[in-house]
């Protein structure tokens, strides 16, 4: 086609370099199981995290930080400390008072009224919780700087702490903010889109069966691999600023820090480099950020300040942390009458970015699958003097879904149903969507039956409840026990307009833009910032299918709010349903420029001329054909244009979705419990999900595995445990049990595909499901275990302590009785030696 | 005090302060930064190295104490621009995700099959239990390793775990192992 382009230099460079343009596209990008495109660094230690960073004159930043709980701070002397070698400088809360920005940022008022404590980076007149930051050290290197800590003379006055949420709102507790009067953050209530529950149930009169049980969301620590850290430099003299930071959304952060110390926006550069995992704790505005922004800033010197893990686990969010009260009423043939939640979530000491966001999220996702005439909702947010709450893979969803998919089984075992059947009857058929449920939102699509049946069929379901039975009739010591969990979750976060809704401060678009290389090859510039979920890879999919180049001509530009200069960054399972969409759309502007461009070079009417596979052709001339590549690099000339025509091919899409996506799917799980010690094993883990359409099921299905695991980790060993003085007595690795493989089955994966009407690609997200469905199909496999004793709930983590305790009548078996249930929590702290044993085999993988 | 060690086929001699662990010396002292730190109690394993041939957590060792050593990292590991077959494996079966276990994770595994060459799933498992990875579940990481042995004896890769290599998958596929 080269005598058709313009002379000049693009026909003399297609002459010279015939491999400057790219070679044709093979298709079938979408659904392909590329390996990562990001895994050659990763791989060979040339990753880019923060702490790698280093810069001429480095100083680094060491935060004090309080022992206790909850005090007054009556002096801090920082001035020994500034005598140890080493040391630039010190400064107490108070040094940086008028520096710092008056409080932290709080995106989400779930009410009018909530309580917003001010949140200063560092504390200034008490600390309310271990960990709260008292002081900073800067120094030359970070032993200096860890050492001068030592120096720092505090004297504090303590206070009560206030670990237990029900105590906090009894009248007279002691405050954690005594000015505000009230431990209470807000209550939310949400009468739900249906009729009146308690009017609902009343109207069945003895009809109803109502089954109430009390769940408890054990508090965890997200434990990304990598720390957080930050390194800012600072060009002093005109007050301009880089940040890196090992941020989800450098974006926002950009925003909130312009917004919190004033620094103009446009002076901030953030940069998101290679982040080691997320899992919502690095979802923040941190005072850490702040601490090293404004030092550097006052010293004009760069600054960094690295995380150690045993401060990533009392200064990083924990997630979940919620006592759930829940009733649920059906018919006595079964059919669901409704749903009563009462929530009350720990805020902790402060309000990050969104931790009262977290539980309200939840408010819509409660009757998940199941279709019932009524509904109601309310949570209560209570302040501790914990490390405060905020996103923790799922937010919001996990603890909904394990609340409606175990009181599912509690109702089927008052009922003398089998649980399947009982969901069966209740759940919304495929034939049924689109479905408006009783929560307010309306599912787009979804097929229960079809991932339930496949899930089945690959569980064995039958062989596994006849072992079951026999070695229930057989008094077996090892004793079996099936879990079900047929979710749904919201995801995709989020209409603009929803969020409105609910009082977030921001919208919920994702930015995309499309560059065309004068060679032919593209950079593609995203708004949502990868960390570990293989963003390179699948959207280079993306856009090679819809332009028709090879997926190896593509590249992905994030994470640096220079170059990706725009976007809402990385969380709730969103980078592809709204950011992917966004790419897609962005890619259909590329291809509407370059088809008037070749029109034009092509001699043709634009009506006549095509576009698949990366060419361009003229209905009835076979031989008149421009591919893409050529298309650009005439674009770039710009020699021969339409008149009036922009010579350029770049294109951006904002993309706001319409609604969420509703990815679903059944999980099965069977678990052996050995009666004599407590200690549970998973014997087989099956899911189905269902996530529309794939762009790639090599990283979906790593996905799943990583939600799967820390899913099952709620289920049976992370908690984090605080003592009556509030001390974090779960403070490192050693006794947090984050599992290692020893302690997670192999998973048998499946899937089925019931394409997202809401979007063009059909897709839905895949980042959370995992994490959301396989905590109650673990804690409804133990609980069916042992229900064989008289027992209906055990507490998260269900350790051998806690299900030996729980069969042999004691902490937290209650036998359900009459048409009314109520289940227990309580668990005690010390197990017969069986227990301790299996216990310390338990930990001893770490 | 004066230490020389080899790092990656290089000598260094440096001072450094007795209290110094390796794992800071090799990072801000010598600037092999391809080895990171997930914890401070020696339980992640991130820091793996090879030392004399040995998978060490380089945290819970001294910079003076690794005097004279020949030192392995990630860094190291592939000949010339030739993966190791522990390193292409991991990307074969997606073994990795945010990659920040993933240094200590493959030079623990090297180390676990130059110890045992034909582990089984679950002598993998266990093997590896020093390790923590929080993206990946660890399945595909324990394909990853047994893959990489059956390489290592000559036998080839094993079956990937996805249908195959980069073929599409069919829409509704079965079970995927
Ligand atoms: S950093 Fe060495 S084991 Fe965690
Ligand atoms: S890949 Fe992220 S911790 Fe292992």
């Amino acid at each position: 086609m080269t005598e058709q382009l313009d002379a000049g230099l693009v026909a003399q460079e297609i002459a010279e370099h015939p491999d400057a343009l790219s070679k044709p596209y093979a298709g079938g990008e979408l659904g392909r199981g590329r390996r990562r495109k990001e895994d050659a660094k990763l791989v060979t230690g040339q990753t880019n995290w923060t702490d790698n960073i280093t810069l001429p004159g480095l100083l680094h930043m060491t935060v004090l930080r309080s022992p206790m709980a909850h005090a007054r701070i009556l002096s801090v002397d920082v001035s020994a400390a500034l005598e140890m070698p080493g040391v630039i400088a010190a400064y107490s809360g108070a040094d940086l008072a008028d520096v710092m920005g008056a409080s932290m940022p709080c995106a989400w008022p779930v009410t009018p009224d909530m309580v917003s404590p001010v949140h200063t980076p560092l504390a200034t007149d008490e600390v309310r919780y271990v960990g709260d930051g008292v002081a900073v050290v800067i120094a030359r290197d970070r032993y200096a700087a860890a050492d001068a800590l030592e120096a720092i003379a505090v004297e504090y006055d303590q206070l009560p702490a206030v670990v237990d949420m029900e105590e906090a709102l009894k009248p007279g507790a002691p405050l954690v903010h005594s000015e505000k009067g009230t431990n209470q953050c807000f209550v939310f209530d949400f009468p739900g889109a249906g009729a009146d529950y308690a009017e609902t149930v009343k109207n069945a009169g003895d009809d109803a069966v109502v089954v109430r049980r009390r769940f408890r969301q054990q508090r965890l620590i997200p434990t990304p691999m990598e720390p957080r850290g930050v390194v800012v430099a600072p060009i002093a003299a005109a007050d301009e600023f880089t940040m890196w930071s090992t941020t989800q959304i450098p974006h926002i952060l950009r925003i909130m820090l312009a917004l919190t110390t004033g620094i103009p926006e446009h002076k901030l550069r953030v940069v998101a480099p290679d982040v080691g995992g997320g899992f919502g704790a690095k979802l923040n505005v941190y005072a850490e950020e702040i601490l090293c922004l404004v030092v550097a800033r006052k010293l004009g010197r760069p600054i960094k300040w690295t995380e150690s893990r045993s401060e990533n686990y009392q200064a990083t969010t924990h997630g979940r942390d919620q006592i759930q009260d829940i009733e649920i009423a059906c018919t006595k043939d079964g059919t669901l009458l409704g749903l009563k939640v009462e929530l009350l979530a720990d805020m902790g000491a402060y309000l990050q970015l969104i931790t009262p966001g977290v539980p309200v999220l939840g408010a819509f996702m409660f009757p998940a699958i199941y279709k019932m005439p009524s509904y109601h909702f309310t949570c209560t947010g209570v302040f501790t003097t914990k490390t405060p709450t905020d996103a923790y893979r799922g937010a919001g969803r996990p603890e909904a879904t394990y609340a409606i998919e175990r009181i599912m089984d509690e109702l089927a075992a008052e009922l003398g149903r089998d649980p399947m059947e009982l969901r069966r009857q209740n759940w919304i058929k495929h034939e049924e969507f689109p479905y408006e449920m009783v929560a307010g939102l309306t599912y787009d699509s979804g097929n229960y039956e079809a991932a339930t049946d496949k899930a089945e069929q690959m569980f064995d379901m039958a062989g596994l409840k006849a072992e079951r039975d026999r070695r229930r009739a057989s008094k077996d010591p090892v004793q079996i026990g099936i879990g079900i969990s047929t979710f749904t979750e919201m995801c995709g976060l989020a209409p603009s307009r929803v969020l409105g809704s609910l009082s977030y401060g921001a919208g919920g678009w994702e930015s995309a833009s499309v560059r065309m290389l004068p060679t032919g090859k593209v950079e593609v510039v995203s708004g949502a910032t990868p960390h570990g979920q293989g963003h390179h890879t699948s959207w280079s999919q993306i856009v090679a299918d819809s332009l028709g180049v090879p997926f190896e001509d593509v590249e992905l530009v994030a994470g640096d709010t220079r170059s990706s200069h725009k976007g809402m960054d990385t969380y709730g399972s969103r980078s592809l349903v709204v950011g992917g969409v966004a790419i897609h759309k962005a890619t259909g502007k590329v291809i509407e420029k370059a088809k008037r461009i070749a029109a034009h070079l092509l001699e043709a009417n634009e009506d006549d001329v095509e576009f698949g596979g990366g060419t361009f052709s003229v209905k009835g001339s076979p031989e008149a054909k421009l591919t893409i590549q050529e298309v650009a690099l005439a674009t770039f000339a710009a020699h021969n244009l339409p008149d009036g025509m922009e010579p350029t091919l770049d294109s951006d899409y904002v993309s706001d979705p319409e609604n969420f996506s509703y990815p679903h799917g059944t999980h099965l799980c069977a678990v052996e419990i050995d009666t004599e010690t407590g200690f549970t094993k998973i014997l087989k883990y099956v899911c189905v999900d269902d996530i529309g359409k794939i762009i790639n099921p090599v990283i979906v299905e790593g996905q799943i595995h990583g939600g799967l695991a820390q899913g099952i980790a709620q289920a049976l060993y992370e908690e984090a445990v605080y003592d009556a003085e509030g001390n974090l007595t779960t403070g490192s690795l050693v006794d947090y049990l984050v599992p290692a493989a020893p302690d997670l089955p192999h998973f048998d994966t499946g899937r089925t595909e019931t394409p997202a009407t809401s979007n063009p690609l059909g897709v839905k997200g895949v980042g959370e499901a995992g994490t959301i469905a396989s905590t109650p199909a673990v804690m409804n496999a133990v609980v069916d275990a042992v229900r064989q004793y008289g027992v209906n709930d055990i507490d998260m983590p269900a350790t051998p302590e806690r299900v030996w305790r729980a069969i042999n009548g004691e902490g937290s078996a209650r036998a359900t009785a009459g048409t009314v249930a109520y289940g227990g929590t309580s668990t005690g702290s010390t197990g017969g030696a069986a227990a301790d044993e299996a216990l310390d085999d338990n930990r001893s993988a770490l | 005090m004066r230490v020389s060690m080899k790092v990656d086929g290089v000598t260094y001699e440096d001072e450094v302060e007795p209290r110094t662990l390796l794992t800071h010396h090799l990072r801000d002292g010598l600037g092999r930064v391809g080895t990171p730190i997930g914890c401070d109690t020696s339980n992640c394993g991130s820091c793996t190295v090879s030392i004399d041939g040995e998978s060490v957590k380089s945290c819970s060792v001294l910079a003076v104490q690794a005097a004279g050593a020949d030192i392995t990292t990630i860094q190291g590991l592939a000949e010339g621009s030739e993966w190791h077959p522990v390193q292409k494996a991991f990307q074969q079966h997606h073994g990795l995700q945010c990659g920040y276990c993933t240094p200590g994770m493959i030079m623990a595994s090297v180390d676990l099959l130059t110890r045992n060459p034909s582990p089984t799933e679950d002598e993998v498992r266990h093997g590896l239990e020093g390790n923590l990875c929080r993206c990946t579940g660890y399945q595909n990481i324990v394909k990853a390793v047994l893959s990489a042995a059956s390489e290592l004896r000559g036998e080839g890769p094993i079956a990937g775990s996805f249908r195959d290599a980069d073929e599409p998958v069919p829409a509704t596929s079965g079970a995927s192992s």
